[in-house]
């Protein structure tokens, strides 16, 4: 897949002396959805502004589909749409109005049925002629969607799409942004629900101090960082673990009745035979075994503690 | 250049002042009426006439610059303002709009609203006193020159401020008396010769003269000098706004 959106050595130091971006570089390719994932004040909402235009960088550079966005800022935000954090609307304009003067704001002819249709998949199309100030946060949250849709764009972000938003909106939004995919529209998202980056992106980043640790394709991810842990459940209490098992660093539960061991899927040294052949001959009674595998928040976690 | 951007932007800020139709229309007539009332009959009925023109219809054009004025900044300053406070300013910054398209779509949206205004001021004025108006493309030169004038400056104070304190404290301490003090109201020769000369560092007195003789052929100073005072004023605003534009002051972190 072909880059998109390419970021190289991008830097933000705001006036106040605050560096909010150190030197990232990230190439967005074509058509994925790419979750950025970091507590707050990581920087992801700096990044997304620089991109679209917002906030001017420090050094470094960005270029969407080749175009850079300073010198070429006409082509590269025609292909952006943004779906900001925040519930900023005019009070006072209808839904249909604002729509209308975002789609007009990019250069666009007015056309009105591509418009009600967009409308229509946003559930939004009997809200047309409310008041914006009239409308509940989780369809404020759609009209922005509308907004940000209303010039086609080629490339989405959604920061924060899903802050604060009901469970039925978050499934709603969830299925626009998988059509969107698969009418090649790349979507970048940054979140701090490690769930939602886990069912819906295809890579992901993970920023932390204005620093990019790494990105990665989901499932590599998962595989590379993703710990495993085995968890026998015995038949009789245990006191102490068999010497035999000693080096495979295995720990007891409290209650001497669950052993369990903590391994890296990846790591060459991981012989779950040889553990089982060892538990099997220390003549331990087993009555189960499980295997959790750790989720992307545990391994986010890991990331940002370590860093 | 992205024309549909400007037109979307002016057409929505002139939604706004239809929205509000009846207030922008009713407060310059309200208040034009009670001028007329309280200057041009009460009052004025007892001050002799200026220059050969009477009192009442002496203070319309001061009248409609003090209204133009105000109203120009107040336009074009909240119309900036409004989507910094609110944050809709977002959609303006990453749209394929140049700073100099937003800047002619709400200046030129402030200064209509100014014409339309002025419009109305000189219409309700025509029902208190009989006006004829000397040099009527010079009045619309003038007109317009200060609408547009004034519309930047607004834009700029709306730029600046980064609260509704700072919005409103230029129109008020500054704009507000130099309006009052700049001839609108009188003939700078019933002062006294040394306020006659400080009353030629107020620039709104060159506006309010240069329109004035548009309409009765009386000025405090030259027509020549007023036009070119509006036209400097013009292009201080707009040497400011492209200072502004360059280095992203108050625009972009």
């Amino acid at each position: 897949m072909s880059s998109i959106v390419s970021i190289k050595d991008l830097s933000k130091t705001y006036n106040s002396g605050f560096e909010a971006l150190k030197n990232i570089n990230l190439d967005i390719k074509k058509g994925e959805i790419l979750a950025l994932l970091g507590p707050n004040g990581a920087g992801k909402t700096t990044l997304i502004s620089i991109i679209c235009g917002i906030v001017s960088p420090t050094s470094g550079s960005v270029t969407v589909d080749g175009n850079d966005i300073i010198t070429d800022f006409r082509k590269t935000r025609a292909m952006i749409g943004l779906v900001p954090q925040e519930l900023t609307l005019g009070t006072f304009d209808t839904v249909w109005g604002t729509v209308r003067f975002s789609r007009g704001l990019f250069g666009y002819k007015r056309d009105d049925a591509y418009l009600e249709q967009l409308l229509k998949d946003l559930s939004l199309y009997d809200k047309k002629d409310s008041e914006i100030r009239a409308l509940s946060g989780g369809m404020k949250r759609r009209v922005l969607i509308a907004k940000a849709l209303s010039h086609n764009p080629e490339v989405l972000f959604l920061d924060e799409p899903t802050a604060g938003v009901d469970v039925e909106l978050r499934k709603d939004m969830w299925k626009i942004v998988n059509e969107l995919k698969s009418k090649g529209v790349t979507i970048i998202l940054t979140t701090h629900y490690i769930e939602e980056a886990e069912e819906i992106a295809d890579r992901v980043g993970v920023i932390n101090n204005g620093e990019l640790l790494l990105v990665e394709q989901k499932v590599h991810l998962m595989e590379s960082l993703g710990k495993k842990q085995l968890v026998i459940e015995l038949k009789e209490s245990l006191a102490k673990v068999p010497s035999s098992l000693d080096k495979y660093n295995i720990e007891l539960s409290d209650d001497g009745m669950h052993i369990s061991y903590t391994f890296i899927v990846k790591d060459e040294e991981t012989d779950i035979s040889d553990l089982l052949q060892e538990i099997t001959n220390s003549e331990l009674h087993l009555k189960d075994l499980k295997i959790v595998q750790s989720s992307l928040e545990d391994i986010f976690v890991d990331l940002v503690k370590e860093k | 250049m992205n024309f549909m951007a400007i037109k979307v932007i002016y057409f929505n800020e002139m939604l706004r002042f239809w929205k509000t139709l009846f207030q922008s229309i009713a407060s310059p007539v309200i208040s034009t009426a009670l001028y007329f009332v309280v200057f041009g009959s009460a009052i004025g009925s007892r001050i002799e006439n200026i220059d050969g023109v009477s009192y009442g219809l002496f203070i319309v054009p001061g009248l409609t610059m003090l209204s133009v004025l105000t109203q120009s900044i107040s336009n074009a300053s909240f119309g900036i303002f409004f989507p910094k406070f609110t944050g809709t300013i977002y959609e303006l910054l990453s749209a394929p709009v140049s700073f100099y398209e937003t800047l002619i779509g709400y200046v030129g949206a402030a200064a209509t609203k100014s014409l339309i205004l002025a419009t109305i001021i000189l219409v309700t004025a025509s029902l208190f006193v009989e006006l004829n108006i000397a040099h009527p493309f010079w009045m619309l030169g003038f007109l317009v020159l200060t609408c547009i004038s004034f519309s930047l400056f607004g834009f700029i104070i709306g730029l600046w401020a980064d609260n509704f304190e700072k919005l409103q404290i230029i129109p008020l301490l500054i704009i507000t008396p130099l309006v009052f003090l700049g001839g609108s109201f009188y003939s700078i020769s019933m002062l006294p010769p040394l306020w006659q000369k400080v009353t030629l560092f107020n620039p709104v007195l060159y506006l309010v003269s240069g329109f004035r003789w548009s309409f009765f052929e009386i000025s405090d100073v030259g027509v020549g000098l007023s036009l070119l005072m509006v036209l400097l004023f013009l292009s201080v605003c707009i040497a400011l706004i492209a200072w502004i534009f360059h280095t992203g002051y108050k625009l972009k972190q």
